[in-house]
């Protein structure tokens, strides 16, 4: 066992850490900041920057083909560049979503055509994608969707015509292009009625509302349609066969949605070590050390399974287990530690000023919203169940929506 | 980035599995459990014999020589199988010990014993139902002559020598060191407790003026470094039982039908089998860091032990006493194996001390690094 990287390895880290010591700040020397705010203009613009920059000195696409201006490189120097990168305070988030799911959806279903014209605006950051999957009526059971896709005549590169509700919709207020799964058939089962498009998102007939979360920010959207044309020329797999194309896009959801935000451990630990009790200092405090251990082993043990995902990577293998227990982990904790660290500060906890509150509010902040990291991307039920199933093995749950039309399946809304 | 075993390492566990499936099954485990043989001698002595004892303990003293992340893959298959052996007291712990403390003349005279199996080795360090401190010591040394009163020693009843931590003097302020007393010698009397978990033994030891070896010079700090490194040992052991508990509640799940359907089926089961994968995934991973550290005598080794432990404790905690639940009643029989599982969990989160200390401990060296 040792932790040296490979040859090829500790060139590419060496490239990454030069680049990024000349164009980002370190963290060490940063201020913190409170929240991510990137629906702002000048984060945005500030995003675009970074995106263009990386793509400019090779470090856009790692994994991606070169063909299409990627680097063509391995998954572990990818996890090498995020590590690296984890030490800077740089712009993320815009293209996370677009460059983590949407392109690689392109890539295994777009024409040639279609790839050498979407694959490097995107890389460039010159063009935002996000995904319109989930729906009011489609959340955790995601092919229950409902927004229509019907062929506006019955020639084979005929148009195809939308109209429905999307929901939870991150960075729609400012993507360029989007991905989308609909139903086109309500007379089969529900996982056989569905097609996959990809589509302008300044076409006419989509509305953008935002959604204003319990932390205040709007990241998420409403997206309405009405009457929004698609050419058949911009549907992804066959017709009636979405969902297959939707399993791509979420496998890769998996490695995109990452670890929760701080306060980590580091951030509590510091808080603790800053903070006097009624009989001296927290760190002495029993309770206090208690709940300090427990956040570490766990935060340790996600950094020690990514470890193991390396080192599977490294040697050309799939990822382990980590991929699953990430986020079921790191959000409880972010959520756990959060209210530990406003518990710490007492009465004065409930105050979000972060002129007054401990570390600029970090700790409220997070009180407010890491009830969002339990649920996106896959609630922590889901994610147990993914796990249940597919790394355990045991059965699926009853299922009342595989036979029969989805049309005739119960909704609750009757 | 190599941080998995290698193949010869993997190599060396699927012979353990294969070996220990054969030789220590649930109905050998049950036989410690059951009469009062106090363990497997037939197991201790082919576990000799097969260079397992000696894994870690260099060839010139005796020992197979293959290092300690050998030992660490055996750790985990004793774990999964319940061994009834003295294997933690002796080798994470006596064998540790003397590799760590002891002078050449000591390490010459009684490694090649312990790697052979036959001597046994064990700790003698609690005083009754009390935080084991420093403060708390009161058994003592003078002259080489050492006195006072051990319980619970884990092995105490089988072993031939042990190393007890007494104070050098009675006065107040004395420091704590590490003697070895021969347990076949005079001024010993020892008893055997009962305990929660029967397939490992747990004794009552007396001394009266017993003749008494220094190990080491260090005492206290000494004595820490030595239960870091038998804290990640024990830690396989305890992800191997805890994957092991996994398993079995996942196995007779699926079976189990309830409600016209396996209750593997039902997400109350499914999440409860989810939370015992990851926390057995984060205990093994923690686990791993601790072996390296461990094998390369790290800095980071108190953290890394300490870090291991707690995870691994929790781990087989939750996983032990879950697959009871799982099971049902039957689950709460005698009969069937959920309970060996139960006590093994309970005894080894006690062996090194309370879960309560060692995240204690995890702090401090926390505190202590943050401060370097």
């Amino acid at each position: 066992m040792d932790f040296a990287d490979t040859q090829d390895e500790t060139a590419f880290r060496e490239k990454a850490r030069g680049f990024l010591a000349e164009n980002a700040e370190n963290k060490a020397n940063a201020k913190r900041t409170n929240g991510t705010g990137w629906n702002k203009d000048e984060a945005l613009a500030a995003a675009q920057l970074w995106q263009a920059k990386k793509f400019d000195a090779g470090f856009a696409g790692l994994t991606m083909p070169t063909e299409y201006g990627g680097q063509g490189l391995s998954p572990i120097m990818q996890v090498i560049y995020h590590q690296e990168e984890a030490d800077y305070v740089t712009p993320r988030g815009v293209y996370e979503i677009g460059l983590g799911m949407c392109i690689p959806t392109m890539f295994a279903y777009a024409t040639e055509a279609q790839k050498q014209r979407f694959a490097k605006p995107a890389l460039r950051g010159e063009e935002i994608w996000c995904q319109l999957f989930s729906e009011p009526a489609g959340g955790s059971d995601l092919a229950g969707l409902r927004t229509r896709a019907e062929r506006d005549r019955n020639a084979d590169d005929a148009d195809w015509v939308i109209n429905g509700q999307k929901i939870w919709t991150s960075g729609a207020q400012f993507s360029d292009y989007a991905i989308l799964v609909a139903r086109s058939d309500f007379d089969v089962p529900k996982h056989k009625g569905l097609t996959f498009f990809f589509l302008s998102m300044k076409s006419p007939g989509i509305e953008i509302r935002p959604i204003k979360q319990v932390s205040g920010a709007a990241n998420f959207n409403e997206v309405y349609f009405t009457d929004v044309r698609i050419p058949d020329s911009q549907r992804l797999g066959a017709v009636g066969e979405g969902w297959k194309v939707s399993l791509t896009t979420l496998m890769n959801e998996r490695f995109a949605v990452g670890i929760a935000p701080a306060p980590d451990f580091e951030e509590v630990f510091d808080l603790v070590r800053n903070t006097e009790l009624e009989d001296g200092p927290a760190l002495d405090n029993a309770l206090v050390r208690d709940r300090l251990a427990d956040w570490y082993v766990r935060q340790q043990g996600l950094r020690n399974a990514h470890f193991r995902t390396m080192t599977a990577l490294s040697k050309g293998g799939t990822p382990g287990p980590e991929s699953s227990i990430n986020k079921v982990v790191s959000a409880v904790k972010y959520q756990d530690i959060s209210f530990f660290g406003t518990d710490m500060q007492e009465m004065a906890g409930i105050i979000t000023d972060p002129e007054i509150a401990a570390m600029d509010g970090l700790f409220q902040t997070g009180v407010l919203s890491s009830p969002g990291y339990r649920i996106a991307g896959g609630t922590d039920e889901i994610l147990r169940s993914i796990i249940a199933e597919r790394v355990l093995g045991l059965p699926q749950d009853v299922r009342l929506d595989k036979e029969g039309a989805f049309r005739d399946l119960p909704t609750g809304q009757d | 980035m190599n941080f998995e075993f290698n193949d010869d390492q993997r190599m060396l566990r699927d012979q353990a599995r294969r070996f220990l499936l054969d030789k220590s099954p649930p109905a050998v485990v049950r036989e410690t459990l059951e009469t009062d043989q106090a363990y497997d001698k037939d197991l201790w002595r082919q576990f000799g014999e097969m260079g397992w004892l000696g894994a870690a303990i260099p060839e010139v003293y005796g020992g197979s020589g293959l290092g300690h992340l050998e030992l660490c893959v055996i750790a985990e298959e004793l774990g999964r199988a319940l061994a009834p052996t003295p294997f933690a007291s002796s080798i994470y712990l006596g064998a540790e010990a003397l590799m760590t403390a002891g002078s050449e003349e000591q390490k010459q005279s009684y490694l090649p014993d312990i790697a052979t199996g036959a001597a046994i080795w064990c700790l003698a360090l609690s005083e009754g139902p009390r935080p084991a401190t420093e403060k708390n010591i009161t058994t003592s040394v003078s002259d080489g002559k050492l006195s006072g009163e051990k319980l619970p020693v884990a092995d105490g009843d089988i072993a031939d020598q042990a190393i007890v931590v007494a104070k050098d003097g009675s006065a107040d302020g004395a420091l704590a060191g590490l003697y070895i007393v021969d347990l076949n010698g005079a001024g010993v009397e020892r008893t055997t407790v009962d305990s929660v978990d029967p397939t490992r033994s747990q004794a009552r030891l007396v001394f009266r003026d017993a003749p008494a070896e220094k190990l080491g010079d260090e005492g206290w700090p000494l004595l820490e470094r030595i239960q870091d490194r038998a804290a990640v040992l024990m830690a396989f052991e305890q992800v191997g039982g805890a994957e092991m508990a996994m398993e079995m509640a996942k196995e007779y799940a699926m079976g189990r039908y309830a409600f016209g359907r396996p209750i593997a089926g039902y997400q109350a089961i499914k999440h409860r089998l989810a939370d015992m994968y990851i926390q057995t995934e984060l205990a093994r991973s923690n686990c791993y860091y601790g072996a390296w550290a461990l094998s390369t005598d790290a800095a980071e080794l108190a953290v890394a032990a300490a870090t291991a432990r707690v995870s691994a404790t929790e781990a087989y905690h939750f996983a032990s006493k879950e697959n009871i639940q799982i099971h049902g009643g039957m689950g709460f029989t005698w009969e069937f194996n959920c309970h060996l599982y139960y006590r093994r969990s309970r005894n080894l989160a006690l062996a090194l001390g309370s879960q309560r200390r060692w995240k204690d401990r995890l702090i401090r060296a926390l505190e202590r690094r943050n401060a370097a």
